[in-house]
C-alpha cells in the first residue's frame, strides 16, 4: 500500500484537529507545570504538533517543502533540548530544585 | 560714522574691563581705567559737538551724524536699526552725560576707596553710562527703550549695592518696580507708534506726524503713554517715592544717576518728541499739572526732612518738576537749559554732601553735624556756591533757568506761574535750611567724630570744584536777551533744528515785564535766605527731634504719608490678592494635580504587580496577546 493514501485515507481536518489539540496540551502544560523538565516536554510536545501539522499539509498538497521544515525543526529542537537540559543541570545544581516558580530574578 | 560708535563702546569697554577682570587689579588701575574709558567719550562727544558748531562755512551747523550698526529687530513689515545719531540735542546731552559721568568717576576712586565691591561698583557706573548713551544716541524709539531699560537696571544695581543691608535692597527693589510701572506706559506708548506709523524711526514718525496722518486722538494717545514713562523715570507724581529712597546707593550713584542723568531721561523723552507734544495739548496741560504739583509737593516735603541726601532728592524731584513745567508750556529750550545747569549745581550738591558724609564717617542726619565750615573749607565754598546756584542767587546758573522757565509760563499761565514761585521760595527755604545747618553754629557730632573730621582729598575736592565753576557760569549758555544782544539765547538758536517752530510760537514778555519778573525772583531769594538766617544763624536753632512735630510739620517730616497711602492701597491689596490666589492655587489647582497624580501613581501600582518576574507569566501574557490578536483578526 502506498504510504500517501495511509495519510489519504483521512480528512486533512482530523489532522488540524489532532496538532491543535496536541498543540494547546503542551501550551497549558508550559503554562501551568512547575518542573522544569516538564516544561521542556511541553515544549517539544508543542514543536510536534507543530510538525504533524507541517506533515500533513505537505502530504496533502503535495509539496515537499513542508517536509524540509519539519528537518529543521526537529534539529533545532534538538538542540534546544540539549541546551535547555543543560541549563536545567546546572540550576539544579545552585538550587537543589527544578522548580520555575522560585526563578523570578526577572524583574524589572 | 566710526566716531559715534567709539563715544558708545568705550564705556562698555570699560565696563567689561572692570567687571571681568577689575577684580585681580589693585583700585587706583580699575578706578583710573574706567574713569579713562568715559574721559574718551567725553573727547569724542566734544567733537561730535564741535563739528555741529556752526561755522563760516556751514552756517547752519554740521548735518546730524547718523551710524547703523546692525538690524535689531524684524518683523512683518517693520524693521528697526542697531542705529546711533547725534543731533544737536543729543549731543548736549552726551557732553553732560559723558562730562560729569568722568568727574564722578575720578570723585569716587577716592570716595568708594576700600569698599569690597570697589571693581563691581566702577563696571556698573560704566554699564550706565553706555545705557545712557544708548538711551540719548539711539535714532529710534526702540534703542531709547533699550537704553532707558538698561539705566533701570544699573539703577537698580547701584541703589542695592550695599546690599547686605536688607532696607537698601528693599529701595531697589522699590526703585525697580516703580520703574517698570512707568516703563509700562512708554512700552505702550512704542506699540502705539508701531500701529499707526509702521516704523519706531525717530524721522518717520515725526515725519508721519507733520504731515497729519495721525489722529489728535492717536496723538494724544501716545503722548500720555509717553508720559507715564517719563513720570516712572524722572520720578513725577504719582510715581515719585522711589527717588528719595535711592538715595540708599552710595553717594557719586545719587549724583550721577539720580541727579544729573537718568532721572532727565522723561525730559530728554518729551524734547525729543516735542512734535508729537505739540499736536497734543492735553497731554501738555497733564504735564504742566503733575509737574507743578510735584513741584511743589517735592518741595514741602524738603522742608522738613533731615538726612542730607533726602533732602535733596526732595529737591530733585522738585526741580524735574519744574523742568516738567517748562515741559508742559512748550518751553523745551528753556526746559534743557534747566536740565543742563540742574545736572550741575545737583551734582555738585550731592558730591558736597558725599564729601560731608565721608568726613563725618558715614553720618548722614544734619542734626548731628553743625559747624564743618572750619573744619571742610572747600566742601564748604563748594557747597555754598551750589545752593545759591539751586535757589536762584542773582547771575548764577540756576538763577537763569528758573527765570527762564518762570518768565514763559508767567505769559502762558499767570496761576502756575505764581506756584512756581512759591516753589521756587520753598526750594531756597530748604537749601539754606540745610545748608546753614550743616556747616554753621557749633559741631553736634560726638567727639570721635569730631576728631575724625577732615577736608576730603584731592580726587573729591577736584570734582568739586569743576562742578562749582560750572555751575557759575552755566548760566552763560543761555543769557536772557535783557544781558546781552549778540550771544543771548545761544541755547535757543542752538536747539532750534531739533524744536523746530514750536518755540516760535512762545510769547515772550516784554523786557519791563521781565525786569519785574527778576526783580521778584531776587526778592523770593532774598526772602529765603533772611528767614533761614533767622532762624538757623541767629536762633540757631536745630531742627526738632521727630517726635517733637505737630501739625503741617509732621504731615512734611512723614513725607505726607504718600508711602503709607501707597502700601495700603496697593502693596497690601497686592498682597491680599496674592495670598488669596495662594490659597486658590493650593486648593484648587494643587488639589486637582494631586487627584491627577495619585491616580497614576495608583494606576502604575496596579500595573506593576504584573511584572513579577515569573517567566509563566509572562508567557501566559503573551499568549492572552496572541489569542486577542486572533480575535480582532476573525471578529474585524
Amino acid at each position: 500500500m502506498n504510504p500517501d493514501s495511509v495519510f489519504n485515507t483521512l480528512d486533512i481536518s482530523h489532522y488540524i484537529y489532532l496538532s491543535s489539540v496536541l498543540f494547546c496540551i503542551g501550551l497549558f502544560g508550559v503554562l501551568t507545570r512547575r518542573n522544569a523538565i516538564v516544561l521542556l516536554m511541553c515544549i517539544e510536545l508543542m514543536l510536534n504538533a507543530v510538525n504533524l501539522l507541517f506533515v500533513a499539509f505537505s502530504s496533502y498538497m503535495g509539496d515537499s517543502a513542508g517536509q524540509l521544515f519539519v528537518f529543521f525543526i526537529m534539529v533545532v529542537a534538538a538542540a534546544e533540548a540539549a541546551v535547555g537540559l543543560a541549563i536545567i543541570v546546572m540550576i539544579y545544581r545552585n538550587t537543589r530544585s527544578t522548580d520555575v516558580g522560585l526563578f523570578d530574578k526577572l524583574k524589572g | 560714522m566710526g566716531m559715534l560708535f567709539i563715544i558708545l563702546l568705550s564705556p562698555l569697554i570699560g565696563f567689561l574691563f572692570s567687571g571681568i577682570i577689575g577684580k585681580y587689579l589693585p583700585e587706583k588701575i580699575t578706578g583710573w581705567i574706567s574713569s579713562l574709558s568715559i574721559f574718551v567719550s567725553f573727547i569724542f562727544s566734544l567733537q561730535v559737538f564741535l563739528d555741529l558748531t556752526p561755522n563760516v562755512a556751514e552756517p547752519a551747523g554740521g548735518p546730524a551724524f547718523e551710524a547703523i550698526g546692525f538690524t535689531f529687530l524684524s518683523v512683518g513689515d517693520v524693521f528697526v536699526d542697531f542705529a546711533i545719531q547725534a543731533d544737536r540735542l543729543t549731543s548736549l546731552m552726551m557732553l553732560v552725560i559723558t562730562g560729569i559721568g568722568f568727574l564722578i568717576h575720578l570723585y569716587s576712586i577716592s570716595y568708594m576707596h576700600g569698599d569690597k565691591g570697589f571693581y563691581k561698583f566702577f563696571a556698573y557706573l560704566n554699564l550706565f553710562v553706555f545705557n545712557m548713551l544708548v538711551l540719548v544716541m539711539g535714532s529710534n524709539f526702540l534703542m531709547l527703550f533699550f537704553g532707558w531699560e538698561g539705566v533701570g537696571l544699573c539703577s537698580y544695581l547701584l541703589i542695592g549695592f550695599w546690599y547686605r543691608n536688607a532696607e537698601y535692597g528693599k529701595a531697589a527693589r522699590k526703585a525697580f518696580i516703580m520703574n517698570r510701572i512707568g516703563d509700562l506706559g512708554l512700552l505702550v506708548g512704542l506699540f502705539l507708534v508701531i500701529s499707526s506709523c509702521k516704523s519706531l524711526n525717530y524721522s518717520d514718525v515725526f515725519a508721519a506726524a507733520k504731515s497729519g496722518s495721525l489722529s489728535t486722538e492717536m496723538v494724544t494717545a501716545i503722548c500720555i503713554s509717553f508720559f507715564i514713562g517719563a513720570m516712572g523715570k524722572s520720578a513725577q507724581i504719582p510715581l515719585y517715592t522711589w527717588l528719595p529712597d535711592a538715595m540708599a546707593g552710595p553717594t557719586p550713584v545719587s549724583a550721577l544717576i539720580h541727579a544729573a542723568t537718568m532721572v532727565t531721561a522723561g525730559v530728554y523723552l518729551v524734547v525729543r518728541c516735542n512734535v508729537l507734544f505739540e499736536m497734543a495739548p492735553a497731554a501738555q496741560q497733564l504735564i504742566l499739572w503733575i509737574g507743578l504739583s510735584t513741584s511743589i509737593l517735592a518741595a514741602l516735603i524738603g522742608l522738613k526732612q533731615n538726612d542730607i541726601k533726602k533732602v535733596l532728592a526732595y529737591s530733585t524731584v522738585s526741580q524735574l518738576g519744574l523742568m516738567f513745567i517748562a515741559l508742559g508750556v512748550g518751553a523745551y529750550s528753556a526746559a534743557m537749559f534747566h536740565l543742563i545747569t540742574h545736572a550741575f549745581f545737583k551734582a555738585l550738591l550731592f558730591l558736597g554732601s558725599g564729601s560731608v558724609i565721608h568726613g563725618m564717617g558715614g553720618e548722614q542726619d544734619i542734626r548731628k553735624m553743625g559747624g564743618l565750615k572750619s573744619y571742610m573749607p572747600v566742601t564748604y565754598y563748594t557747597f555754598l556756591i551750589g545752593t545759591l546756584a539751586i535757589s536762584g542767587m542773582p547771575l548764577f546758573s540756576g538763577f537763569f533757568s528758573k527765570d527762564e522757565i518762570l518768565a514763559t509760563v508767567f505769559t502762558q499761565q499767570p496761576v502756575v506761574w505764581f506756584l512756581a514761585v512759591v516753589s521756587a521760595l520753598i526750594t531756597g527755604v530748604y537749601m539754606f535750611r540745610v545748608f546753614l545747618v550743616t556747616f554753621m553754629g557749633g559741631f553736634r557730632g560726638t567727639e570721635t567724630q569730631k576728631h575724625h573730621l577732615h577736608e576730603s582729598p584731592a580726587l573729591i575736592t577736584v570734582p568739586l570744584i569743576i562742578l562749582t565753576i560750572l555751575s557759575l557760569v552755566g548760566g552763560l549758555l543761555n543769557l536772557p536777551e535783557l544781558f546781552t544782544h549778540d550771544h543771548a539765547q545761544w541755547l535757543k538758536h542752538w536747539l532750534s533744528p531739533v524744536l523746530g517752530n514750536s518755540q516760535d510760537a512762545l510769547h515772550h514778555p516784554s523786557h519791563s515785564t521781565e525786569w519785574m519778573l527778576m526783580g521778584i525772583a531776587v526778592s523770593v531769594f532774598i526772602a529765603a535766605f533772611l528767614y533761614t538766617r533767622n532762624k538757623y544763624i541767629s536762633h540757631a536753632s536745630v531742627p526738632e527731634e521727630d517726635a517733637e512735630m505737630t501739625g503741617a510739620a509732621k504731615w512734611s517730616a512723614h513725607k505726607f504719608y504718600v508711602d503709607e497711602l501707597y502700601d495700603k492701597v496697593f502693596v497690601r491689596s497686592t498682597e491680599r490678592l496674592g495670598s488669596t490666589m495662594d490659597k486658590a492655587d493650593s486648593g484648587i489647582f494643587a488639589g486637582l494635580m494631586g487627584w491627577v497624580s495619585s491616580g497614576i501613581s495608583f494606576m502604575s501600582e496596579l500595573f506593576s504587580k504584573i511584572q513579577n518576574g515569573r517567566i509563566q507569566y509572562y508567557l501566559l501574557y503573551m499568549v492572552i496577546g496572541v489569542i486577542l490578536m486572533l480575535v480582532i483578526k476573525i471578529f474585524k
